[in-house]
């Protein structure tokens, strides 16, 4: 079925039009092909210009570390996020599982660093691993299988916190608060890691067999399959990949704030969707990079900041802005796409 | 041979799979009742059932819309919002009479859901991300025309709210008629039948030369409506406007009522009466472990169990 569209799809290549040489893709093509790449980043730089010379306090060293970390923290959710969107599936519970790493590692933080680092990663991840085994071996909707999981994992994270009322608190002096606190030439080193993580996830998605399966399954996954990738494996793997990284941001948002917070993260799956389709990334798979996603965030935050800049709008117009932003960026992206595909 | 008893056991197993798809949340909420009958102190009053009636109401208003966006083989993640804003609006319009105050909001809500609906029509954008933009925007729209809670004191939306005909609540018996038109329209007008067909297959659907776009934008104007419906409805219920909380995680509300209630994710088909029990269910589920004293952490963990129980019932059929 699917094959055959792919061949009707190729037909007006097959027979190519004869002349003297290969036109290549024409002007128009090329325009939509890079507006799509870097649509995010062009947009980020315009925003990045107006703000500091509408605002003298947008391009400060305060505010710009300010956005950098609290960008770090969804940037990691975000990058996870990017792997499961280019596979063409979504992953709702990283709101959920950031909470949740957040509480795990303030609890773990009374047995040592290493245990708040580790048990949050391993918490997450095999909530990851239970999301990916149920959709790619049971053919189940991400969809749903993630909302069912971003209902659990809240759940969890209630009953080991007394339901709400419990806040554990990560000891000032210790390692993971030096994580969450630390700087390194001026920069929080959750930034540090967060770049480090995006450089990785960059040559995985790129570099790596894996990088190649995780598009060739979100470009056609019967292909995939015929081509001989491990289709189960990969999507078992990207979803685990995507709870990692929410476990990790939450746990390296606990170590900032010096406590798991239980109210976080509500949302924050909207948000990387959000930064994640911004960036570039198509929603229906096999078509994304990790370095739009990073755009996309700081995109986000910047007009979060702007907002916050202009004193006299009520925070509220944060949300219709930045919901009306997504849905033009979508609109262009649909075209764009749209484009692509008829090439 | 072993082939032979293998493909035996594989329908049976698929037709258990789908008895469970079509009557499994019946026989959840008939146990669900023995099971209160029995063993909880107070659950048979008429006074209890009232109140249980009128929690589920709301949610089975959206839950109605939502049905017919997943029977398009869509989504709607904005009825929260849309919830959010009619609140807003009723309170903002309160002073113009009732019918202002009601009209408003739901023309609210249409247009909200015209907006859903052109995105995903006329534009192509996937109904989860369309209706996504529409949450966070109309959240905010909610938040700017309303910044926080108000008390909404007005004779007429208090006896909405809590007024009843002979012992029933009035929000019960508008949910009611609402679940009864949405099923005649599914299931007796062309519209219902455009619709279920788009659903099983969008490119089919248009080749039949079926108006496919005009069809997507009125479900998501309607999915708009019931929304904002629901939310004046809670609105006089609570006697309060609250735009900040009100309506929030209610997409999961209604979409975990409408899959639980059998009604695939993959379109084409939509089962209202399983919408209603769906909601009835989630419903006695939450009033059954707090009334036995567990905490809510429980419940959302119960909730999750139940959800991916009935997309793996309806799995089978989902997939082809």
């Amino acid at each position: 079925m699917t094959t055959e569209t792919t061949e009707a799809d190729m037909q007006p290549d097959a027979v190519p039009k004869v002349t003297d040489e290969d036109p290549g893709p024409s002007r128009a093509d090329r325009f939509s092909a890079l507006a799509q790449q870097h649509g995010a980043l062009v947009t980020l730089l315009m925003a990045m210009v107006v703000a500091s010379l509408s605002f003298d306090t947008f391009l400060t060293g305060d505010n710009l570390e300010n956005m950098a970390l609290s960008s770090a923290f969804l940037a990691v959710v975000a990058l996870g996020m990017t792997f499961v969107i280019v596979t063409g599936g979504i992953d709702l519970s990283v709101g959920s599982l950031f909470a949740l790493g957040g509480v795990v590692a303030a609890w773990g933080s009374q047995y040592g660093s290493a245990v708040a680092l580790l048990l949050p990663l391993a918490v997450c991840g095999l909530i990851g691993l239970v999301n990916g085994l149920l959709i790619a071996r049971s053919g189940l909707a991400p969809f749903i299988v993630t909302l069912a999981a971003m209902l659990g994992a809240r759940g969890i994270l209630l009953a080991i916190t007394d339901e709400g009322s419990r806040t554990y608190l990560v000891d000032k002096d210790s390692f993971l608060a030096t994580l969450g606190q630390g700087s390194l030439l001026g920069i929080g080193v959750p930034v540090w890691i967060t770049v480090t993580l995006f450089v990785l996830g960059a040559v995985v998605l790129r570099r790596t067999r894996f990088g190649q399966y995780v598009y060739a399954v979100g470009g056609n996954e019967d292909a995939a399959a015929l081509m001989g990738a491990p289709v189960a494996r990969t999507k078992i793997a990207v979803y685990a990949v995507s709870g990692l990284c929410a476990g990790l941001a939450g746990a390296l948002n606990a170590a900032w704030l010096l406590s798991g917070v239980t109210i976080l993260g509500s949302g924050m799956e909207l948000e990387a969707i959000a930064a994640v389709v911004i960036g570039g990334t198509l929603l229906s798979g096999g078509f994304g990079f990790v370095s739009g996603s990073l755009v996309g965030v700081l995109l986000l935050k910047v007009i979060q900041n702007v907002i916050n800049q202009i004193g006299s709008l009520d925070s509220a117009y944060q949300q219709v802005v930045s919901g009306a932003f997504l849905a033009v960026v979508v609109v262009a992206q649909t075209w764009l796409g749209r484009r692509r595909r008829v090439l | 041979m072993t082939e032979l008893t293998l493909a035996q056991g594989r329908v049976d197993r698929d037709r258990l799979l789908r008895l469970l798809q079509e009557y499994g949340v019946y026989a959840g909420v008939a146990a669900l009742l023995v099971f209160n009958f029995a063993f909880t102190d107070h659950f048979v009053s008429a006074e209890n059932f009232r109140t249980q009636a009128v929690q589920v109401a709301p949610v089975l208003i959206v839950a109605l819309g939502m049905a017919l966006a997943i029977g398009t083989e869509g989504v709607d993640l904005s009825v929260g919002s849309v919830m959010a804003l009619s609140t807003s609006l009723l309170s903002l319009y309160l002073g113009y009479g009732p019918w202002a105050a009601v009209l408003v909001p739901v023309a609210g809500g249409i247009l909200i859901g015209l907006a859903n609906g052109t995105l995903v029509a006329h534009l192509g954008v996937q109904p989860i991300v369309a209706t996504l933009a529409l949450m966070v925007a109309a959240r905010g729209l909610a938040l700017v025309l309303l910044p926080q809670l108000k008390d909404v004191r007005d004779p007429g939306m208090t006896a909405l709210g809590s007024g009843d005909v002979l012992g029933v609540p009035y929000l019960v018996l508008i949910a009611v008629a609402l679940a009864l038109l949405v099923a005649f329209v599914v299931r007796r007008t062309t519209f219902g039948r455009q619709l279920l067909a788009i659903g099983d297959s969008r490119p089919a659907a248009r080749l039949a030369g079926l108006p496919v776009r005009r069809v997507l934008i009125v479900v998501y104007a309607c999915s708009g409506a019931l929304a904002a419906v629901a939310g004046v409805l809670a609105t006089a219920r609570l006697t309060a406007s609250d735009p900040t909380s009100l309506g929030t995680l209610m997409e999961l509300s209604a979409i975990t009522a409408v899959v639980v209630g059998g009604t695939p994710l993959s379109g084409g088909r939509v089962r209202i009466g399983g919408t209603v029990a769906g909601a009835v269910l989630i419903q006695l589920l939450t009033t059954t472990l707090v009334k036995h004293d567990l905490p809510p952490s429980w419940t959302q963990m119960a909730q999750a169990v139940v959800i991916v129980g009935a997309v793996y019932a309806a799995r089978e059929r989902g997939k082809r």
